[in-house]
């Protein structure tokens, strides 16, 4: 039996979990020395969401053939899926400082052969969404009712094999899956629409045969609003666009591709800590 | 960990400045530039880091940032030089080899397109990013690449010449570059089809690309301090290979340790012991990864983690001199 969701978190505590969640990714990524903090900060609040109120998972029972399935596809948003597994009791909450250490569970890039509670070891952009359908048309064939939920960059979009998983998931109309995108606009080498522009992007989606919500990914409300409307839409897939500022959080890492792979010194790691200590003012 | 614990590496001294591989790529990318207006350069999204972005900011219009895409980036380079424009693509090893091996093969290779793979973060040197980014096997799919040439410069001033070298020469080349910053240790001369004789010696021949070039000279004075004398040969053309010499080396010292960063399975070590197997047999060893995808760690303990330590290689050394009868 898959645990129940733990659906009863309030919006406040799902706020007060992302905050705690944002600050162990500055922490473990400022002790790694390298890393990925930009894009991790981007995606908290939806992971956030996922791992503490829509998904049902168990700690307990880590491979509970029931549980909902998460796909890290953008793989080196790692810290905040670490993180947030670490928050929610799937591995100690001390093992987060082991992250990109020689011998550590906690790869740079997710592992599932190093750590169970990992679906799919991603890294390579564009093949995690491919795994996400592959488990979603798996979960049909199975006659299982789990859910399947992968998370996209927006850079990951230029890919080709993105489209290509997208289309299959369209084609089979896989209502069990639903794809998250962190909308934070940048990736490694500056805007993603200066690059190679990926809008209309809800059309796209719309195009390829998802019924698809355009939110904002920093607001929970929103955020459990669309999961719960992808729950009742039984005919097609769903793909939340979700808008969200890349480093979000941390005044100098906001809104710029410069954190985008670069880990904070001793002090910025300080500073960044200091903004997300006060919860935001309301 | 000591095999037979006959002689034990000995710290080097860590003041040999250090440069880096990428650095030289780039400025040499925007000299060539200068010089040829037709040259033309694209990269995936890694520019910053496999420094193409050092000749976007001189020459935007020639410059194309194509996003994360690494098939259509060779595609796409392909048609460039069919146009016909020479051009130098860029992204890590592990997409451009990897990703895009069969846009690599036909859209390139088979179509003799005449692309420059420029292709950074080679090897287990890239530490923490983990086995998903360690590209160990690169040599291995681009040597097997009929029509292809293949490059692993091991310093700064030699990658200087390589990218020279493969802007010059018509077809398409892989060259393949460490992340991590790299003492010098050769002349800056790179040719293709010419192993780099770095030292001389008649007791043994250390063959090393890459990174592992430098360990293999300091492998070479480790010996020479009890009377073993080693020839070191940079291998850096990997393809075409240096036949002559590697028959050469097998006749007279006898036997060949290679070291590398990638596979033993299809890597350097492999050519190498198909060349002397069918030239002049003598015993080969082969030092790099075994058949197992690599991890995150700091990049110098990774590559020790991995078998390539300082005393792993002495060891093997030590071994290959036992089995010829020069030390017991
Ligand atoms: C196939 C592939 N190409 C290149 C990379 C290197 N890379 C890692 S992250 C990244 C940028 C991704 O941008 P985006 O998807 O927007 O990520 P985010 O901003 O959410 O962190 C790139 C190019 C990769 N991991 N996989």
């Amino acid at each position: 039996m898959a645990g129940a969701p733990a659906g009863d978190a309030t919006i406040a505590q799902l706020e007060s979990t992302a905050r705690e969640i944002r600050r162990d990714i500055i922490r473990m990524v400022g002790r790694a020395g390298s890393g990925h903090p930009g894009g991790s900060l981007s995606v908290t609040d939806l992971v956030t969401a996922l791992l503490f109120h829509e998904m049902r998972n168990d700690p307990a029972h880590p491979d509970d053939p029931a549980r909902d399935r998460l796909v890290l596809s953008k793989g080196h948003a790692a810290p905040a899926l670490y993180a947030a597994l670490a928050h929610r009791g799937f591995l100690p909450h001390e093992e987060l400082l082991s992250l990109r250490q020689l011998g550590s569970r906690l790869q740079g890039h997710v592992d599932r052969n190093k750590l169970p509670c990992i679906e799919a070891s991603t890294g390579c952009l564009g093949q995690g969404i491919g795994m996400a359908v592959g488990m979603a048309l798996g979960a049909r064939l199975e006659r299982q009712s789990h859910r399947v939920y992968a998370i996209l960059g927006d850079g990951e979009c230029q890919a080709g094999p993105t489209w290509e998983a997208l289309m299959v998931g369209g084609h089979y109309r896989l209502a069990n899956l639903v794809v998250l995108l962190d909308r934070n606009g940048y990736e490694t080498d500056g805007a993603t629409e200066s690059i190679l522009g990926i809008e209309p992007i809800v059309d796209k989606f719309a195009a390829f045969r998802y019924h698809t919500i355009d939110i904002d990914g920093h607001d929970f409300g929103q955020i459990l609003a669309a999961l719960a409307e992808a729950r009742t839409t039984v005919d097609r897939p769903t793909a939340i666009v979700a808008r969200t500022v890349k480093g979000k959080g941390v005044s100098f890492m906001e809104n710029t591709h410069v954190w985008h792979g670069k880990a904070p010194n001793a002090a910025e790691t300080e500073r960044a800590l200091a903004e997300l200590a006060d919860p935001p003012a309301s | 960990m000591t095999a037979l614990g006959r002689i034990m590496a000995t710290s080097v001294a860590g003041t040999v400045p250090k440069e880096s591989l990428r650095d030289a790529y780039g400025e040499t990318l925007v000299e060539l530039g200068s010089a040829d207006p037709r040259l033309v350069v694209l990269d995936a999204d890694l520019a910053g880091s496999t420094r193409t972005q050092l000749f976007g900011k001189k020459f935007p219009e020639r410059f194309f940032d194509l996003g994360v895409m690494e098939p259509t980036l060779m595609t796409v380079a392909a048609g460039l030089a069919l146009a016909p424009r020479t051009v130098f693509a860029s992204t890590f090893a592990v997409f451009a080899a990897g990703q895009a091996y069969n846009q690599v093969r036909q859209a390139i290779c088979y179509n003799r397109a005449n692309v420059k793979i420029v292709a950074t973060h080679g090897g287990l040197l890239v530490g923490p990013d983990g086995g998903t980014h360690q590209m160990i096997e690169d040599i291995g799919l681009m040597r097997g690449l009929p029509r292809m040439n293949v490059i692993v410069p091991a310093d700064a001033p030699s990658t200087r010449s390589a990218v020279r070298a493969a802007a010059e020469i018509d077809g398409p080349v892989y060259l393949r570059l460490t992340r991590e910053n790299l003492p010098r240790v050769t002349d800056g001369s790179f040719r293709f089809g010419v192993a780099n004789r770095l030292r001389d010696g008649h007791d043994l021949t250390i063959v090393a690309v890459g990174a592992l070039v430098a360990r293999g000279l300091e492998t070479a004075t480790e010996l020479e301090r009890v009377g073993i004398s080693t020839r070191v040969l940079d291998l850096a053309s990997v393809k075409p290979v240096d036949v002559p010499a590697l028959v050469r080396a097998a006749r007279e010292t006898g036997a060949l340790l290679v070291l590398e960063e990638h596979s033993v399975e299809t890597g350097v070590g492999a050519l190498v012991a198909a060349t002397v197997a069918e030239g002049y047999p003598v015993p080969v060893r082969r030092v790099g990864v075994p058949d197992v995808f690599g991890e995150s760690g700091e990049a110098w303990a990774v590559l020790d983690h991995f078998g390539l330590s300082r005393q792993r290689i002495l060891d093997e050394a030590w071994e290959l001199l036992a089995q010829r009868g020069k030390v017991h």
